[in-house]
């Protein structure tokens, strides 16, 4: 297993959580002293946009242009919110960063509200994140006793208030506009865009919402500069490390920090020790249950946003859950798809009454009794959703759908034939 | 008020409201505090948190019914979520969670006869790298096997003094 370059785990030590002392140890809020004494609010905006950071929360829209949209030189309440809703089934990144390092999240937002001149910020937790949300009320007090957070950080002319906000379940929450609802107290439906929430956020004012992981690359760049950023991919294209969350058949279903880019078949051998019990790779989700299976014919494909798009997949969030050979493709769907399924908000048909009625094809073809013009009513029901629904919870979902049906269509003709799961023991 | 409210969380959360720019806002927190301390969120807590936030019970009820932490209906001491997603399905969720059905002797949805667990899923926990897991009130569970269980359910079972 060859080490590379620890940047947001660089405190990262098994049961411990850094605080304070030992964050500004390793050079903790050097990036905000820097920003904040040598640069101005543009200068940070262009520095993060030369780094070529792309959004680590699932959709991977550049950080510097999702900041160009906002209307920071325009006075008046303004919002940073942070998304910490992690949901996406095999991905627990946000998890790590804020059990072992938690103040990387309270600088990058600092330093974020800084460059786009918002005086307020929320990070939005989600329930089941008890013990990291604990560890941000600790860092967050630090931070503030220390004079890095509240009224003229670092006795400059900057303030910022940072609040926490724990939720109460539900995956939509995620969602960038489900969560603006959410934090402000009505029903977590996503909103119509335009207006996009650099225009219209929380409470109709302009708000920035980026993730757990993408603000914590922030102090980075800062701190060591865009070009050191941009070096630390494995790719030409690829930007920074990237937060690996394995999952699966695997014999270390860890996560690690790794050079964005690294191939899924270097992943899975070096890192996450092998498919499990000697078995064969079958099938991979690259970036988390939106994400469109990879095969073995994939396993050279480097785990970047533009490389994956072109195996026919998505990076999403970087979580790699992976499927040995006994695994029947289309019991995995349905779980993937049940899930989705159950967390469906409601608010549009094809995606409250088309997952349901996926999951009632797909039972029936695992449990024996399906039919050939199923896999037909499958694409039409995937034709049907994807692009027709108001967020992009029933597209990620379209995602594995896809390709089961493009990938296994013969694991599920040979369910239909043999009247029964093939693979079921 | 008092078994919906302790009056010192009452109070602070009241004076909370008063400042807050939206106290909408507060929804959540509130909920959750009524049921931190009541276990579940009755129709009176419903109404006393529209009174704390002056707001209607229907603006509080369109929240505590959109969550599924928040619980509108009685549950146990302890409520077991058990995770049913993909990671943990590929390591074996679904026969763990056939196995806690049968240990404790009611399907998903039900609470055992004592009053100590409720029983039901929940989508990923984040715990994927210690497939499988589970959550029981706000503690993780990762690494389950039968007699990880076992253990777990007799520790949870004495600290709830059932």
């Amino acid at each position: 297993m060859k080490q590379h370059e620890q940047v947001l785990f660089k405190n990262r030590s098994p049961g411990e959580t850094a605080f304070l002392e030992t964050y500004r140890k390793s050079g903790g809020y050097q990036g905000l002293e820097k920003a904040l004494t040598k640069m101005s609010p543009e200068q940070v905006r262009e520095e993060v946009k030369k780094s070529g950071l792309r959004g680590r929360g699932g959709a991977g829209f550049a950080t510097g242009m999702k900041w160009s949209f906002f209307p920071a030189d325009k006075p008046g309440e303004k919002y940073l919110v942070c998304n910490g809703d992690e949901m996406e089934p095999g991905t627990y990144k946000d998890r790590e960063i804020l059990m072992a390092d938690p103040h990387q999240l309270v600088e990058g937002m600092i330093i974020s509200a800084y460059a786009l001149q918002i005086p307020v910020g929320v990070i939005f937790i989600r329930y089941a994140y008890e013990q990291c949300s604990r560890n941000l009320e600790r860092a967050i007090a630090e931070a503030m006793e220390a004079g890095l957070l509240g009224k003229n950080i670092l006795k400059s002319d900057f303030s910022f208030e940072l609040h926490l906000h724990r939720s109460a379940g539900r995956y939509i929450c995620g969602e960038e506009t489900a969560l603006l609802n959410s934090l402000e107290g009505v029903r977590a439906n996503p909103r119509s865009k335009p207006p996009f929430p650099a225009q219209k956020g929380i409470f109709g004012k302009p708000t920035n919402v980026n993730n757990v992981e993408t603000f914590a690359n922030v102090q980075h760049i800062i701190a060591h500069g865009s070009a050191w950023f941009k070096n630390l991919a494995f790719t030409e294209s690829g930007s920074g490390t990237k937060l690996y969350c394995l999952s699966g058949h695997l014999e270390r279903p860890e996560c690690f920090e790794l050079p964005i880019g690294i191939s899924l078949g270097a992943v899975i051998e070096e890192y996450g020790g092998g498919v499990w019990r000697g078995r064969r790779f079958k099938a991979a989700l690259p970036g988390g249950a939106s994400t469109p299976y990879l095969t073995a014919e994939h396993l050279g494909v480097g785990l970047d946003f533009d490389p994956i798009e072109k195996a026919g997949s998505r990076l999403g969030t970087g979580a790699v859950t992976v499927f040995d050979e006994t695994t029947c493709m289309v019991a995995a769907t349905l779980n993937l798809n049940r899930f989705f399924a159950r967390e469906s908000c409601g608010w549009c048909t094809p995606c409250r009454d088309g997952l349901p009625f996926i999951n009632w094809l797909l039972e029936k073809i695992e449990n024996g009794q399906g039919e050939m013009g199923d896999i037909d009513m499958l694409r039409e029901q995937i034709r049907n959703i994807n692009g027709r629904t108001f967020c992009a919870l029933a597209m990620g979902a379209m995602g594995p759908m896809q390709s089961l049906v493009d990938l296994f269509e013969e694991e599920i003709i040979d369910h239909i034939k043999k009247r029964c799961c093939p693979l079921k023991t | 008020m008092t078994d919906l409210l302790p009056q010192n969380i009452h109070d602070a959360l009241a004076a909370k409201a008063i400042e807050h720019l939206h106290p909408r806002e507060m929804i959540i927190e509130v909920l959750r505090a009524i049921q931190d301390h009541r276990g579940w969120v009755p129709d009176e807590g419903v109404e006393l948190a529209g009174q704390i936030l002056g707001l209607t019970p229907l603006q509080i009820e369109e929240i505590a019914t959109f969550y599924d932490k928040i619980y509108r209906q009685p549950v146990g001491k302890r409520v077991i979520h058990v995770c049913d997603s993909i990671a943990c399905w590929s390591r074996g969720a679904e026969n763990l969670y056939l196995y806690l059905q049968e240990t404790l002797g009611i399907s998903p949805g039900e609470t055992t006869q004592d009053g100590t667990f409720t029983l039901l899923p929940t989508c990923c926990l984040g715990l994927c790298g210690e497939a499988p897991a589970m959550m029981i009130g706000l503690k993780a569970y990762g690494r389950l096997t039968r007699e990880r269980i076992d253990e777990i359910l007799a520790t949870e079972r004495a600290e709830a003094g059932a």
